[in-house]
């Protein structure tokens, strides 16, 4: 259990073989054997983990799915049923597929809401959180699309809302929706492009998550206390002590995820989408998937089109910058005192936005849904740069080590 | 682990063997786990309940005339169906079976009174798929080359099959097989599969 | 089981609130259950069998079950000659070797013959109303078990109706006209349904008491009829739910033992460090 950072020397011939030519052994004995972690992660340091083990697994189900599907509008909707009913295990590669975006976002809002809590995206680590807000949009784009793919009412009608979306940008807006569309409305050039695209992207996922992971290796990570590693004393290597650790958690998360999948398969679904896709007769309630409600109820809470539409794209817009919007030279909010609280109120706050957008805009969900979408800005653009200049932050420790032997653990 | 370098007390590598135990058993129950999520992976490449149920054709036998033929499909695969006259089903009992390449087996028989059914000489029925690599042999069809033995002929290599689809000339290793069937309708129709 | 799961998110509010808010007003669900409710449920093949008959009986006439097929009926307990004898009672499209359209008896393999050439028929031939596919109904709709349960006995002479219900029923009316004096009415060629979004239907009433005679003498008054038919159109929804449920057991079993030796290593080698 050496932390050494020389070559390892192995002693299997193959392995050695390929190694002068080809590094990778070094390289995964570096970066994931060796690797000096600081001694101090929780468990919501394995959501990254976590969530890399459902990108996989969403690509593997996904390609096994895709060999059964059909991408046009007469038969997508019956191939899916064809899934569920006559191909081998059909039913339990599209329920952990559906289940399993799901469980995605789920790992992924959690370990962004882990990094906003331990300031995680502060100098050295911008870079690192900017290929992370990269990697959110990617993974919306493809949750998207590959909710129509099945073809049913909510797909067709989710489709139709959300390409309808940038009919809101002036002049440029309908030949822009013309173009995603094909044609003059969601229809077969529209399934079989977000098809192609939908099994496309994953893969960009997977290359963006290695820049990701790359610049996760160079800066380090980051740690609940927020002070750098100052030497051996403060870092564990990743194995055994981080691959056990994870390897609990990823098993403890793929035990939720399962029940899910096995017993409670259809509770995220909405029952319109076993309707198949009629584009004469618009659902009454529309709703996008869970993971989207905050963003949809940003969206209504708006009362003009394009207006609504900016203020979307904005919210995750703004995540790009804050780095910059972040003023506190403190990372961890264990220290600060004051941001605890306006991280909490946040986490509330976007689950009020959820809240008002699973619900019709109407009645007091309106005013309940501005006040929301201007608190999630003013958290950003006002809440943070201000209180790095007033916030008093409490005494560091001298050391992660001293953190962590000396008891004083929060 | 840091632990494990302090000293070799008995008390201790009664620990350290528990240790090992433990990480034994972990890692095969891990290991099981993930073969068997390989399963259904794997199962869903087989043939789906509608695929299955397809497996069997039915086919109507009004209307073909002595020494014609028909094709049918069977599991997305031809079979055909021959009506052969006295002087074919001659032909294909005089051959001496040891001169055959293919002597045989129980899918495929050489003798050609198994390759039919009892009584019903005259119906030859095979999946029309040459043995070789799986070209369509030619025959079935009026003015189709029939080849040197008056049956069928695969022009991909030039493989010649007999007025009983066994194998006679060319590279193919075996006789065209002969599909699970039977007669229907008092003798008027063919269920294949 | 999703009964419990609603109300458990109701905490969850966030993910919860599609769920309430597609459930909408009016009058509540019967309650009843059913046999294939909660995680180790199974369906009962006695009624799906019964429910098999009176779909036949009653509804086929005018709603699909375009993703079922003859075969399937294998898995509801019925034997192969069944199968065979209730498609072949169907005439099924069909072209011949020549080409020309041919109507020939359906196969266990042919889909259930649909009773409209198309949705425009479907249409044309009922009031303006195309009568959904049931295959998905029980899925397609929130709570769906209970509420088709409680759509065929939810047929009722609206002037029984009580002063609670009346206000149920003219704030239907107040809604969809936007009038704040609106009273509920009938449109014509419309049925009163207390469970029905809107509590106007376009179907009759499709089922009373005593309309299916069952061979095996199980009563057939309404509730019994309808709880049948839910049972089928159930199965009809999910096939594959009891093998769901049974891996989920197991896998479930399988990953609290994994769970349970991956912490004990995780602390073993942990155990030097804190």
């Amino acid at each position: 259990m050496s932390s050494s950072q020389g070559a390892p020397a192995f002693t299997n011939p193959i392995v050695k073989w390929i190694d002068r030519r080809l590094p990778i052994f070094t390289f995964m004995h570096h970066e994931y054997g060796v690797f000096p972690t600081p001694r101090n992660f929780n468990y919501w340091w394995s959501f990254g983990g976590i969530a890399m083990v459902m990108l996989i697994t969403m690509i593997v189900t996904g390609i096994v799915l895709a060999m059964n599907y059909t991408p046009h509008v007469d038969f997508a909707f019956d191939s899916v049923e064809r899934i569920m009913r006559d191909v081998n295990y059909g039913w339990l590669l599209r329920y952990l597929h559906v289940n399993g975006a799901s469980f995605f976002f789920i790992a992924v809002f959690i370990h962004i809401f882990r990094g906003l809590y331990y300031g995680s995206y502060k100098n050295p680590r911008e870079l690192l959180w900017i290929l992370g807000v990269v990697i959110l949009l990617l993974m919306m784009a493809t949750a998207f699309m590959g909710y129509v793919l099945p073809w049913g009412q909510m797909s067709f009608w989710g489709a139709t809302v959300i390409t309808n979306l940038f009919s809101a940008l002036p002049v440029i807006g309908d030949p822009i929706v013309t173009l995603l569309w094909g044609g003059f409305s969601v229809d077969n050039p529209t399934l079989n492009r977000f098809f192609s695209l939908h099994y496309l992207l994953p893969f960009v996922i997977v290359g963006v998550v290695v820049l990701h992971v790359t610049a996760m290796h160079v800066a380090g990570s980051n740690n609940p206390i927020g002070i750098d590693p100052k030497g051996p004393q403060d870092t564990l290597p990743f194995s055994p002590y981080y691959v056990t650790k994870d390897g609990f958690a990823v098993v403890a998360f793929l035990l939720v995820y399962l029940a899910f999948v096995f017993f409670a398969p259809d509770f995220f679904g909405e029952p319109e989408n076993y309707v198949k896709a009629d584009r004469l007769v618009t659902p009454p309630h529309i709703v996008p998937e869970w993971y989207f409600l905050p963003f949809y109820a940003i969206l209504r809470a708006v009362p003009d089109k394009l207006g609504g539409v900016l203020a979307m794209f904005g919210a995750i817009l703004v995540l790009f910058v804050l780095p910059w919007l972040d003023t506190a030279r403190v990372r961890s909010a264990r220290f600060r005192p004051i941001y605890k609280w306006f991280f909490w109120l946040l986490v509330v706050d976007c689950f009020v936005l959820g809240y008002c957008g699973a619900n019709p805009p109407e009645g007091y969900f309106i005013p309940l849904s501005r006040v929301a979408t201007l608190y999630y800005f003013a958290h950003f653009l006002v809440i943070l740069p201000v209180l790095g200049k007033i916030e008093r932050p409490l005494p560091l420790p001298n050391s992660i080590a001293e953190s962590v032997l000396g008891g004083a653990r929060k | 682990m840091a632990t494990s370098n302090k000293s070799a007390t008995a008390d201790h590598d009664h620990d350290a063997s528990r240790r090992d135990f433990l990480f034994v058993a972990t890692a095969a129950t891990a290991a099981v786990g993930g073969a068997s999520a390989a399963w259904p992976f794997i199962s869903s490449l087989n043939p789906a309940a509608d695929t299955l149920a397809l497996a069997s054709t039915e086919v109507s036998l009004a209307g073909i005339e002595v020494g014609q033929a028909i094709k049918v499909m069977w599991r997305g695969k031809p079979v055909f169906v021959r009506r052969r006259t006295a002087e074919e089903i001659k032909e294909a009992r005089a051959v001496d079976l040891k001169t055959l390449p293919d002597a045989g087996d129980a899918r495929s028989p050489a003798d050609d009174a198994k390759r039919v059914k009892a009584g019903k000489d005259e119906w030859l029925v095979l999946v029309g798929v040459c043995t070789h690599l799986g070209c369509i042999p030619q025959g079935s069809s009026t003015g189709e080359i029939r080849g040197d033995y008056k049956g069928w002929f695969c022009p991909c290599h030039g493989s010649h099959y007999d007025t009983s689809g066994r194998i006679r000339k060319g590279p193919a290793p075996k006789n065209l097989e002969v599909p699970p069937y039977e007669f229907v309708n008092n003798g008027t129709g063919l269920k294949i599969g | 089981m999703r009964k419990i799961l609603t109300r458990g998110a109701l905490t969850l509010a966030f993910l919860a609130g599609p769920a309430l808010a597609a459930g909408g007003g009016g009058f509540k669900l019967l309650d009843t259950h059913f046999k294939f409710e909660g995680p180790l449920g199974t369906y009962d093949y006695a009624a799906v069998q019964r429910g098999f008959q009176v779909y036949k009986e009653k509804c086929a006439a005018c709603h699909s079950m375009s993703l079922l097929s003859y075969r399937n009926l294998r898995d509801i307990g019925l034997s192969e000659a069944a199968v065979k004898a209730i498609a072949a009672d169907v005439m099924v499209d069909d072209i011949d070797d020549k080409g020309a359209k041919v109507e020939r008896p359906g196969r266990p393999s042919d889909r259930f013959r649909s009773p409209f050439a198309n949705e425009a028929a479907a249409r044309a031939a009922n009031n303006g109303a195309s009568p959904p596919d049931l295959s998905l109904i029980v899925k397609a709709r929130v709570d769906g078990a209970r509420y088709v349960y409680s759509l065929m006995q939810g047929y009722d002479d609206m002037a029984k109706a009580s002063a609670a219900d009346r206000a149920i029923m003219d704030g239907y009316a107040k809604k969809a006209t936007g009038d704040a004096k609106a009273t509920f009415a009938m449109a014509t060629g419309r049925n009163f349904n207390t469970h029905f979004p809107g509590m106007q239907i376009a179907m009759p009433q499709p089922l009373r008491d005593g309309d299916v005679t069952y061979v095996d003498g199980t009563k057939n008054d309404l509730p019994q009829l309808s709880k049948d038919l839910v049972s089928f159109l159930a199965w009809a929804s999910e096939p594959k739910m009891e093998e769901r449920k049974n891996t989920g057991v197991k896998v479930i079993i399988f990953m609290l033992i994994l769970a349970g030796l991956m912490y004990a290593v995780k602390r073993k080698v942990w155990a030097g460090v804190h």
